[in-house]
């Protein structure tokens, strides 16, 4: 039985995958967005450890709100992170029949070895993933989140290959995501994908400026404002491959 | 019988022919829609006109501020009678606008002016009289003689007869708001039987029923009904001429859809001109009135803008029912609500849906005039209702946050298929039942007593005053769970018996001096009573208990020696976490409670219940109810109705629904009352996502067997900015649901309005 470390529950999720949703959220993430709103989920050892079943437990006495497309999703922190783990959760799952989501930033993946392998046996057991486009260029993704994106093109493509089911989410930051050039370019590689089912745009809040200040972080952006809804609907429109 | 015949044209079926019964003229005509809202039309010239009109009247009622007798400034009352005593027959005929009279559908006033509130001294002149002082008006000196000298009134009939006892217990607020100064309402005539048969025939079904009243023996209850039924025939006549002053002649039955409405209005309105009860429901009518309208839009006399015109004028009428109030009564229940509450959908005994397209009309009327606290629209839900019309409802509550939800599939096994909502959530079978009112225990407060030996602990108007019986308090530094509840119990069983002692002697004077003839006349003779309890503090009880078991909870006291204060040391399971060991003395403490009342013996037979339902009063009970070993500070609100106590919901919405679901509605057949706030951006990202997840939210809550749900929809900083600017445009009709009822934002106190930010918005950031 492995344990994980569990930063959160939350029984009502709406807005986390298709339907309403048991949204666990794992501790712990490598990549240190700018405008990362759970800067409390970082350290995975600031989790409660957690049995599969104790989850299951927690989740179960929800499933009567999901309805014929809800389920659980399991977000973070990065979940990847803890793909044992990631992969009992979700075998307990498909025995109970429950539709399974997996909200990712696609920072751990590899297409090599031992990893690449537990990927593929999870990938049997998810229904659906929502995966973070954080920046189309590798420098500016290096500035945005401390981390470079080949892995996590790799992951798209294989993605796109084994024609998993992908909501792809992006961040939209005036100043650092949202410049015509930068939308225009990540429409396109969007479009180069097949397996790609829903696009949405996240406007920037910041509404985490609090978590910072109780946790005694600097908040990194200080000085950038949500972007209007005017924004959001051409970002949209710029993103969004007419399906 | 040929005007009869002509006006049961076309309608099908024969028992409901031959005695009084509405619920089987339904069953047999009533066609369910299962479509959606694509035929639904806009308002009508006359409805845009006259709700104008009616929504100017109302900006001048809010802005107006009165000047009270004691120099207080008020604000929202716009005109008051002073020198006529209402009842049915008080005015002649009044008009929304004398210039546009021509225009209004359904007609009838309760006063000569629109939102004039009447003058009603029967519950209690004292309070008839301070409501006008508080607005600046002059009670009338010679009703004042009349009603202090020569007249009893409801109110000083009880209070000539209280004990001591039931008076410290009263101030104390262990009880409170009980309905000893002003009407109990929650009677609903069975308003339909107007329109499917018309007064004469009523009145001879009462005539006979009166003939058969007893056995010949003249004993204090055939006399007494006797005199009721009496009553009842009088109100009958009465609504005859009420309705001839409008030129309507209600004496036959309704002929067309337009004349169902007027006279079952009719019907009501008899009762809002006698009765200033605290609810004063219309009940559950939109199904028959379907009848109606189906019937002239076959013929051709009628068209979909004008079916939704008539359903439009007639909610326009349940917007302006208005009473007089005292302040003390809007702290109680704040926000002038009336509780006109009308039920809709719901399923038949057969399995048949009960929508209809007027079910969706009258929901449509948030659409068409804007939201709205009243009527109090109550969708009975069931899983099996048309995905339709669940979805509407959700869109409309999604889109205004004016409706509530309860579970026909719990209350149908005990109410059958026609009942109605008779104040709030509580069911009442339409025409067969009453209700004696007997608002709410403060357990809470009550668990403190237990601790401090029945001495109150100094929160409220009796400080450190022997309220309950002298007992041994709690004198340990640490509250031992097996001795607190030891205590608790003899306290609760002290509790009940002088509860149920108040509630007897007040509903034995109400039936004596403000008896409620205009609806008992439409509501069978041989009428099944039920004996209304409530409990407020619920949620605190439950996590104190649960602190004290399951964590170790320090007293701390003063200088009397008693309980000022508890230090919790260590975690314990809330009640709105989902968890077993609190949700479970939750359980406890209902069933040990209505076991208790159920003990006692009950004006007139009635048949005990409970409620977990606060209103708003819960702010009003916090008030004077001491810290609680739960760690809520002393008077901090209550968490209203059955809700979890605030900071308790840490796993989310569904873990919190989970919690109360798991209170059993058989022990509280009056009603558990369970209010959430749920932040648009967190029910979806489209308005259809919003719609459908919210569907999949009650579909979940319900099929637990759950009895209500108050939705809002919307985030904190529209209630932060209304609280800021209550005078731009938009806010005049903000309405958001509050335990039970639906209410103006802008007309809660603001310690009210404090208290609804406060509560958690189940947001995700």
């Amino acid at each position: 039985m492995n344990y994980g470390f569990v930063h959160k529950l939350e029984s009502f999720g709406a807005v986390d995958g298709p339907g309403v949703r048991f949204v666990v959220f794992l501790a712990g993430c490598s990549m240190r967005c700018l405008y990362c709103h759970n800067p409390d989920a970082w350290k995975m050892e600031s989790g409660y450890r957690m049995t599969a079943d104790d989850v299951m437990a927690e989740a179960l006495p929800c499933s009567c709100y999901w309805g014929k497309d809800g389920g659980i999703t399991v977000s973070g922190g990065e979940p990847l992170l803890q793909i044992d783990f990631l992969t009992e959760l979700f075998s307990r799952c498909h025995e109970h029949g429950i539709n399974t989501c997996i909200d990712t930033a696609g920072g751990p993946f590899t297409d090599k070895g031992p990893w690449f392998e537990k990927f593929q046996t999870l990938m049997k057991l998810t229904d659906l993933l929502l995966v973070d486009v954080k920046h189309i260029d590798q420098e500016a993704h290096i500035h945005l989140t401390g981390q470079g994106r080949e892995n996590i093109c790799c992951m798209f493509r294989y993605l796109d290959k084994i024609q998993k089911p992908v909501w792809i989410r992006y961040v939209l930051v005036p100043g650092l995501t949202d410049s015509t050039d930068c939308l225009y370019r990540t429409g396109k590689f969007i479009r180069s994908l097949s397996n790609v089912k829903k696009v949405e745009v996240l406007p920037y809040h910041d509404m985490a400026v609090s978590k910072y200040r109780e946790l005694g972080i600097e908040y990194p952006i200080p000085d950038i404002k949500p972007p209007s809804h005017e924004e959001v609907v051409r970002a949209s429109e710029l993103l969004t491959p007419t399906f | 019988m040929m005007t009869q015949q002509d006006a049961w044209n076309g309608f099908k079926g024969k028992n409901w022919k031959n005695e009084v019964n509405v619920r089987d003229f339904i069953q047999c005509n009533y066609v369910p829609y299962d479509g959606d809202g694509s035929f639904l039309a806009g308002p009508t010239y006359a409805t845009s006109t006259l709700w104008k009109r009616l929504q100017e009247l109302q900006k001048e009622e809010y802005c107006r501020i009165s000047v009270g007798k004691d120099g207080k400034k008020r604000r929202g009352v716009l005109d008051m009678e002073t020198k006529v005593v209402s009842d049915i027959t008080a005015y002649g005929p009044g008009y929304i606008d004398e210039s546009l009279k021509e225009l209004e559908q359904v007609v009838g006033l309760q006063t000569d002016r629109p939102l004039k509130r009447a003058f009603m001294p029967f519950g209690g002149i004292k309070m008839a009289e301070e409501a006008l002082e508080q607005y600046g008006y002059t009670p009338d000196e010679k009703l004042h003689k009349i009603f202090k000298e020569y007249r009893t009134t409801h109110s000083d009939a009880v209070f000539s007869c209280y004990t001591p006892e039931i008076l410290r217990a009263r101030k104390s607020h262990l009880l409170t708001g009980l309905p000893d100064t002003y009407g109990r309402g929650r009677i609903v005539g069975d308003y339909r039987r107007i329109a499917l048969y018309g007064i004469d025939f009523l009145i001879d079904e009462k005539k006979k029923d009166f003939d058969g009243i007893g056995d010949g023996t003249m004993t204090e209850d055939v006399i007494r009904l006797r005199e009721e039924v009496a009553m009842q025939i009088k109100a009958l006549k009465d609504m005859k001429v009420m309705a001839a002053g409008y030129g309507f002649d209600i004496s036959g039955p309704a002929k067309t859809a337009r004349e169902a409405f007027q006279w079952l209005y009719f019907g009501y309105l008899a009762a809002i001109k006698t009765q200033n009860g605290a609810a004063m429901s219309v009940g559950r009518i939109t199904t028959f009135l379907d009848i109606y309208l189906e019937r002239d839009l076959r013929k051709g006399i009628l068209d979909e803008a004008h079916a939704q015109e008539l359903v439009g004028h007639f909610v326009m009428k349940c917007r302006m029912v208005r009473f007089a109030r005292i302040e003390s009564y809007n702290q109680l229940f704040s926000g002038d609500p009336v509780w006109a509450t009308i039920a809709l959908g719901g399923l038949g005994l057969d399995g048949r849906s009960m929508v209809t397209k007027t079910d969706f009309r009258f929901l449509h009327t948030l659409e068409n005039m804007g939201p709205s606290p009243e009527p109090n629209l109550t969708v009975l839900y069931s899983k099996r209702l048309p995905e339709n019309f669940k979805k509407y409802a959700a869109a409309i509550s999604v889109k205004t946050s004016s409706i509530q939800y309860e579970n026909d599939e719990i209350m149908r096994p005990v109410w059958g298929d026609d009942y109605s909502i008779c104040c709030c959530v509580s069911a009442t079978q339409t025409g067969k039942e009453m209700q004696f009112f007997g608002a709410r225990a403060n357990l809470a407060k009550a668990l403190l007593f237990a601790i401090n030996g029945g001495k109150d602990e100094g929160a409220g108007l009796t400080p450190y005053a022997q309220v309950g019986p002298v007992c041994e308090p709690i004198t340990s530094e640490y509250l031992d769970y097996d001795e607190v509840m030891r205590k608790y119990d003899i306290f609760m069983e002290y509790l009940a018996g002088i509860y149920v002692n108040s509630l007897n002697l007040i509903h034995y004077m109400h039936d004596k001096y403000y008896y409620e003839a205009a609806e008992m006349a439409l509501i069978d003779t041989d009428v099944r009573r039920t004996f209304a309890t409530g409990i407020a503090g619920f949620s605190h009880v439950v996590d104190s208990l649960s602190a004290i078991k399951y964590a170790r909870v320090r007293v701390i006291r003063d200088d009397h020696g008693l309980a000022k204060d508890f230090e919790i040391e260590g975690e314990f399971p809330r009640y709105g976490q989902d968890d077993d060991r609190a949700d479970d003395i939750a359980v406890w403490l209902l069933k040990t409670f209505i076991g208790k009342i159920k003990k006692h013996s009950t004006y007139r037979n009635a048949e005990p219940s409970t409620s977990i339902l606060t209103i708003t009063s819960n702010v009003v009970y916090g008030k004077a109810t001491g810290a609680l070993p739960d760690g809520r500070k002393a008077h901090e609100p209550f968490s209203p109705g059955a809700n979890p106590a605030y900071g308790a919901e840490t796993k989310g919405l569904l873990k919190s629904l989970n919690s109360v679901a798991k209170v059993p509605y058989e022990y509280a057949l009056d009603g558990i009352s369970n209010t959430q706030t749920i932040n648009p951006d967190a029910l979806g990202h489209s308005t259809d996502e919003q719609v459908c997840n919210l569907v999949n939210i009650l579909d979940g809550y319900f099929s637990q067997g759950s009895h209500h749900l108050n939705v809002n929809v919307f985030g904190v900083d529209k209630l932060k900015d209304c609280q800021a600017h209550p005078e731009k445009p938009e806010y005049a009709n903000f309405t958001v649901r509050v335990s039970g009822y639906a209410v103006r934002f802008i007309n809660l106190t603001r310690e009210q309005q404090d208290d609804v930010i406060a509560r958690t918005c189940h947001s995700v950031i």
